[in-house]
């Protein structure tokens, strides 16, 4: 016998369940495929405006900047946010449609490169599949338009979401991603990310840039 | 991790001497409580979602073979592979054995107590690997050569002195000259030496919060981005987790992320929370090429339909032991094994056998805080005092201690030469405390009296009292 | 097996009458420590209308046994004590802890459909003190005076097993002259645990010190609560660090009575 014939006739005898009842395995695809929710928070609640603004509190909350912004002026507040940092012009991105429409042109100072981001990338801009604004939360999908190093191995990530992806909770930002992909094909990563990375570890003193970003902007581009 | 839960008493004892331990014990036990319970005064939901969260966990479990089956089925079709582990020796020679195959060298780990549990950094060092733990805290106690004292803040027990002279010592690009006071600064070091590792890294290992049965996903929860850079950069991830770590949907997911942060370090969410499925796509240009998960067993099963089940419910938030009185007094260390304080006192003796951690379950008070606190309202008193059963029935507990509430029994169920004992006592306790009215010390009763007095009885019982008055009344 | 109905107070010589008849529940440590709060409990319950009887048959709650993992001996003690109390028509004892055991554990232990339904029958009508004459009596405040600085512990049975934390305030308010200042982290194990606190001395030594520290920081000359577990563990280290803070139990602050605090020498001996 096998560690899984072992494992599994050990789960077996412990619920006292028959491997061939079919009822019960009826019960559980009925269950996984009604994919109910449960309680979501009442906070999340709202019109697009609300969604918008709670999404907005709480990613300033986590320690993300915010700004919103219309599609035209996106490569010139991309611009502005790094000048006033002091960092330097080059950006990362990947081929995300919504991205490369964008007029680039507008701000001539800004080297953008396309691909996986290495060790030298300092910006990463990416653009968010959906966000939920219940904890002002931002939603990637790995592949090639959002390259998840991009999101990670920068010290400044830029995020870019139009704002009808902004949803109310998880589980709606969850059947967006759902929606862009066909039935059982999930991307292989999907990253929920909530302000920029930090860690306490150290006397639990609260710090920015562990590992990840140190800086999350995210633009919220208004649409629809 | 070899346990030396045995040693407890031993290890609280130094524990207390430790006024270093004890002085960071002390800051950190107030910032846990009070940021908890902030994060849970905001969302009016929490107290509901952990009822939903439980029910979702005891179906989970009810139905554990045939969503264990499920979600293999999606991990396999989604291009990865499932590795199926009864013990910590067959989990460990899997993962040498993917390690050995793909001519790895160099491993980095996200933070994964399953790991800690079949000492798989021992294993794989032993194979010739070099294993890197990219998590801080987890990176620091491995530079110390130490487990971790807390499975979300593995390095509770230091100071920033501690590290700073840790970094000092075991990182040789390391400038003397550079200021490493401020904890910033020390951040900043680890986050350098440990880029290259990151990028390096022939295989990333991971843990997974969660599994998700419907689309065969992992789930992992961190907030610095170690995690993401372990199962993203290297060629091969391989996730090791246990059996009790699945939920049905994203749906079930996302009602357990609600309370898992807040119960654990009071955030609304973990920065980063990633749900992971199979190896890279088709076209994907980053991401690993190979997707393993090991699941293990390690005892687990054998809990199914017995009066421990309740246990395998733990999402590994740290809230029970951010809020116990005798954790916050003697540390993680002190349990001598990966999960201490009340989850490990209702844990560990499944997993290590009763009588190595026999301690664990009697080092309690039954306050009930941790019951109080635990997200997925799992009563751990209760399973406590099924463990201290235990240990009464096989003789496990101290003679000593059997005898004295046998005794005490005895005399219980006899009320009238309870009552004669009884009013001896008090008689007896009073006359030597004299005029003091406490006794200093007491033969057979050290315990009491090394850091207590005892304040001496009235004299005579209530009952004798009782009636004698009733005598007098009826006369 | 009693079988018994409505008329079941049949209780020896003592007369029928309309007041509520209460079976005191002593606990052990007041009856081998301080029976001056059995006392003060009777008094606080006679003077709220209550006939009180205190079965000779009881010792101990079984309690100790219970969470040592001697379910033989605590099922044996839980059966007597449910044969000695089922006959009023309530149980009262001046202590969350043996109250909590009654009426939240003792169900548990019976296998018998018989004694089980007595047990759950019993633990409807076993109550902790203050919540007795808070909650079910509902009698406004007593009429005593205690003119001190006052600090209140919350024993964890109290606090999470019985949901008892408003009413003991609620019953200090109106006694004269008392100040209650709050104790940071009321909420906080002392220490006590039972046989805890003597299996593992030192770890409940550094939380009963962690308890003095909290109390004597609120500046109190009296530290309260409804458990002597817990007020003899605290009293004892409040001696052994020659403290002048003194610990009582509710019900003799309640009731006005007037024995020296606990461990505190006799007045005249």
């Amino acid at each position: 016998m096998t560690a899984r014939e072992n494992i599994l006739a050990r789960v077996r005898e412990g619920l006292a369940a028959h491997p061939a009842d079919d009822l019960r395995r009826a019960r559980i695809e009925e269950r996984m495929r009604a994919r109910r929710r449960g309680t979501t928070p009442a906070r999340a609640r709202g019109d697009r405006e609300a969604l918008r603004a709670l999404f907005t509190e709480m990613a300033r909350e986590a320690g993300a900047t915010v700004e919103s912004v219309s599609a035209g002026e996106v490569p010139q507040r991309i611009a502005a946010f790094l000048r006033a940092r002091n960092l330097g012009p080059e950006i990362r991105t990947g081929n995300d449609p919504f991205l490369k429409g964008l007029a680039w042109q507008q701000a001539p100072e800004l080297a953008v490169s396309r691909g996986v981001a290495d060790a030298d990338a300092a910006t990463g801009v990416s653009a968010a599949a959906a966000a939920a604004a219940e904890t002002g939360t931002l939603v990637f999908t790995s592949g090639a338009d959002n390259p998840t190093t991009v999101n990670f191995l920068p010290e400044t990530h830029i995020a870019v979401i139009p704002a009808s992806r902004i949803k109310a909770t998880y589980e709606d930002a969850w059947d967006l991603v759902r929606r862009a992909h066909p039935p059982a094909t999930l991307p292989r990563t999907v990253n929920f990310v909530t302000g920029p990375s930090r860690t306490a570890d150290i006397e639990q003193t609260l710090l920015m840039g562990a590992h990840g970003p140190r800086r999350l902007h995210i633009l919220v581009v208004a649409d629809g | 991790m070899r346990p030396s839960s045995t040693n407890f008493r031993a290890n609280a004892r130094a524990a207390i001497a430790n006024r270093h331990l004890q002085q960071v014990l002390d800051q950190t036990r107030t910032g846990f409580v009070s940021r908890r319970a902030a994060a849970v005064g905001r969302l009016p939901e929490f107290d509901r979602l952990r009822d939903e969260a439980k029910a979702i966990k005891d179906h989970t479990l009810a139905h554990l073979d045939l969503y264990l089956e499920h979600y293999e089925a999606r991990v396999h079709d989604s291009g990865g592979t499932v590795h199926w582990a009864e013990t910590p020796q067959e989990a460990c020679a899997i993962v040498v054995a993917i390690a050995r195959e793909k001519g790895a060298r160099t491993i980095t780990k996200g933070k994964s107590m399953v790991s800690e549990e079949i000492d798989l950094n021992r294993h794989l060092e032993d194979a010739g690997l070099r294993v890197v733990e990219t998590d801080l805290g987890e990176y620091i106690i491995q530079l110390r050569g130490e487990p971790p004292s807390h499975i979300i803040a593995p390095a509770v027990h230091l100071s920033k002195s501690d590290v700073e002279a840790l970094f000092r010592d075991r990182h040789p690009d390391l400038d003397p000259g550079r200021a490493l006071d401020e904890p910033a600064a020390l951040v900043a070091e680890a986050r350098t030496q440990l880029r290259r590792d990151f990028l390096t890294a022939d295989i990333g290992i991971t843990g997974a919060n969660l599994l998700i049965a419907e689309t065969g996903s992992s789930v992992i929860v961190t907030n610095e981005g170690n995690g993401d850079l372990t199962q993203t950069l290297p060629p091969v991830h391989i996730v090791i987790t246990a059996i009790e770590k699945l939920v049905p949907t994203f749906e079930d997911a996302a009602t357990i992320l609600r309370i898992l942060a807040r119960s654990a370090t009071g955030q609304e969410l973990s920065v980063y929370t990633t749900f992971s499925t199979g190896p890279r796509r088709p076209g994907d240009p980053d991401g690993p090429e190979e997707y393993h998960v090991v699941l293990l067993d390690n005892g687990r099963s054998g809990l199914l339909g017995s009066e421990f089940q309740d246990v395998l419910r733990c999402i590994r938030c740290g809230a029970c032991m951010n809020h116990c009185p005798v954790y916050q007094v003697v540390g993680g260390h002190a349990y001598g094994w990966v999960y201490p304080g009340p989850i490990g006192a209702a844990l560990d003796p499944a997993l290590i056998g009763l009588r190595e951690a026999r301690h664990l379950p009697n080092a309690s008070s039954f306050c009930g805080r941790c019951e109080e606190v635990c997200p997925m309202r799992i009563p751990l008193p209760k399973l406590m005092r099924h463990w201290r059963e235990r240990e009464f029935e096989a003789g496990i507990a101290p003679r000593t201690q059997r005898f004295g509430v046998r005794l005490w029994a005895w005399f219980a169920r006899r009320p009238v030469w309870y009552r004669t004992a009884a009013e001896l006592a008090a008689r007896t306790l009073r006359f030597l405390a004299r005029r003091r009215g406490r006794l200093r010390r007491l033969p057979l009763a050290g315990g009491w009296t090394r850091h207590r007095d005892l304040p001496a009885p009235e004299g005579r019982t209530f009952q004798a009292l009782w009636r004698e008055r009733h005598k007098t009344l009826r006369r | 097996m009693h079988g018994f109905d409505a008329s079941r107070r049949h209780l020896a010589s003592e007369p029928v009458n309309d007041r509520p008849q209460v079976g005191l529940f002593v606990t052990c440590l007041a009856d081998l420590f301080r029976p001056s709060v059995a006392f003060a409990s009777i008094k606080l319950l006679e003077d709220a209308g209550c006939e009180v009887h205190v079965p000779a048959a009881q010792t101990c709650c079984g309690q100790p046994a219970y969470n040592s993992g001697d379910r033989s001996s605590a099922l044996a003690l839980a059966s007597q004590v449910v044969e000695a109390f089922e006959v009023f028509d309530h149980v009262v004892a001046p202590s969350a802890s043996c109250a909590a055991m009654i009426s939240r554990h003792y169900e548990a232990l019976f296998d018998d459909g018989g004694w089980i339904r007595r047990a759950r029958a019993l633990a409807a009508r076993t109550h902790e003190l203050v919540a007795f004459l808070t909650d079910v009596l509902e009698v406004p405040g007593p009429a005593s005076r205690f003119a001190e600085t006052v600090t209140y512990h919350d024993s964890c049975s109290a606090l999470r097993e019985l949901e008892i934390r408003e009413q003991p305030r609620r019953l200090l308010a109106g006694v004269a002259g008392l100040r209650l200042e709050e104790l940071r982290e009321s909420d906080a194990c002392c220490g006590f645990g039972g046989t805890f606190c003597v299996k593992y001395p030192d770890i409940s030594g550094e939380m009963v010190k962690k308890k003095v520290a909290d109390i004597t920081a609120t500046g109190a000359t009296t530290v309260l609560s409804g458990d002597l577990g817990c007020l003899l563990n605290i009293a004892g280290r409040l001696k052994r660090e020659k403290s002048h803070i003194r610990a009582r139990h509710i019900a003799e602050v309640l009731a006005g009575t007037g024995t020296p605090a606990i461990g505190e020498p006799a007045q005249d001996e």
